[in-house]
């Protein structure tokens, strides 16, 4: 009886209805994301900047989950939102002249670099459609933390010595450009 | 779920993007504009990654976010560095190599 009612999950995860519900989910999340970015972009307040990044953060980690990408999601949360948007805050704080100020933005800046912006979107937009037209991502399960440590650590042994050498070299790096002497 | 939907979600903050980083005077404003592509490509990553049946698209994904952490970390110190010395963290006032 159990493993007929494992089966039965097993058809449902599947099915339509799961699959209606992933679509609204990633409609929910992605208009969301889409609206907080452009107000991020367009706020004066800086403060309100660095929180309208956190919803598309979130947004991001909520695709990762939605692509099966479990790993990626979580790291997505506490590095991003965590620690990164904490830096954010810290950089708006210690310069604290900026608060407010950036509002001298020329009308015709801002026209030609949404110019630009459009245009880049509808280069990808086309090259896109033109190339994936209707192609499925059929995950048959998420991906699990073991597969992705054992493929780092393993084909990717070598650019994860770099990244950690990067790291350090950022992190001293960061001292001597910030050091007061 | 179409591979499209995620890839087209991309290209659209990836565009927002490309917009706040040229639009913006505030150093802050333009590195959280960066943020934003990172962020972009990484979708970009997982959604390749799923649609192959590969992790590959994962891992590149984790670089992609401890590269990034690296550079705020760097950006922002050069940001803190220009206030220190001009009291304003305004991009355009940074013109002393122009000719």
């Amino acid at each position: 009886m159990s493993a007929l009612a494992a089966l039965d999950g097993m058809d449902r995860l599947t099915s339509g209805e799961v699959l209606v519900a992933q679509n609204v989910a990633f409609a929910v999340m992605a208009i969301t994301m889409v609206v907080a970015a452009l107000r991020m972009v367009t706020t004066r307040n800086v403060v309100h900047a660095a929180l309208y990044l956190v919803i598309v953060l979130a947004g991001v980690a909520g695709q990762f989950l939605l692509l099966g990408a479990e790993f990626v999601g979580v790291t997505q949360v506490m590095v991003y939102i965590g620690a990164i948007v904490v830096l954010f805050l810290f950089g708006i704080m210690l310069t604290k002249g900026s608060f407010g100020e950036d509002d001298g933005v020329s009308s015709e800046k801002r026209l030609l670099a949404s110019l630009v912006g459009l245009l880049v979107f509808g280069v990808m937009a086309a090259a896109l459609v033109d190339s994936f037209e209707d192609a499925e991502v059929a995950r048959a399960a998420p991906s699990t933390t073991a597969e992705v440590s054992d493929s780092i650590f393993s084909t990717y042994i070598v650019p994860f010595e770099a990244v950690s050498v990067l790291l350090l070299a950022a992190l001293i790096g960061a001292i001597v450009v910030a050091r007061k002497d | 779920m179409l591979l499209n939907q995620f890839l087209l979600l991309s290209a659209v903050l990836f565009s927002i993007g490309v917009y706040g980083v040229l639009a913006r005077r505030n150093g802050v404003l333009v590195l959280m504009s960066i943020e934003l592509i990172l962020n972009a490509v990484n979708i970009n990553l997982v959604a390749f990654g799923a649609f192959r049946a590969t992790v590959d698209g994962e891992v590149f994904a984790l670089f992609v976010i401890a590269v990034a952490a690296a550079e705020v970390g760097v950006g922002l110190a050069m940001v803190l560095l220009m206030y220190r010395n001009r009291r304003s963290i305004d991009l355009t006032a940074i013109d002393q190599l122009r000719g």
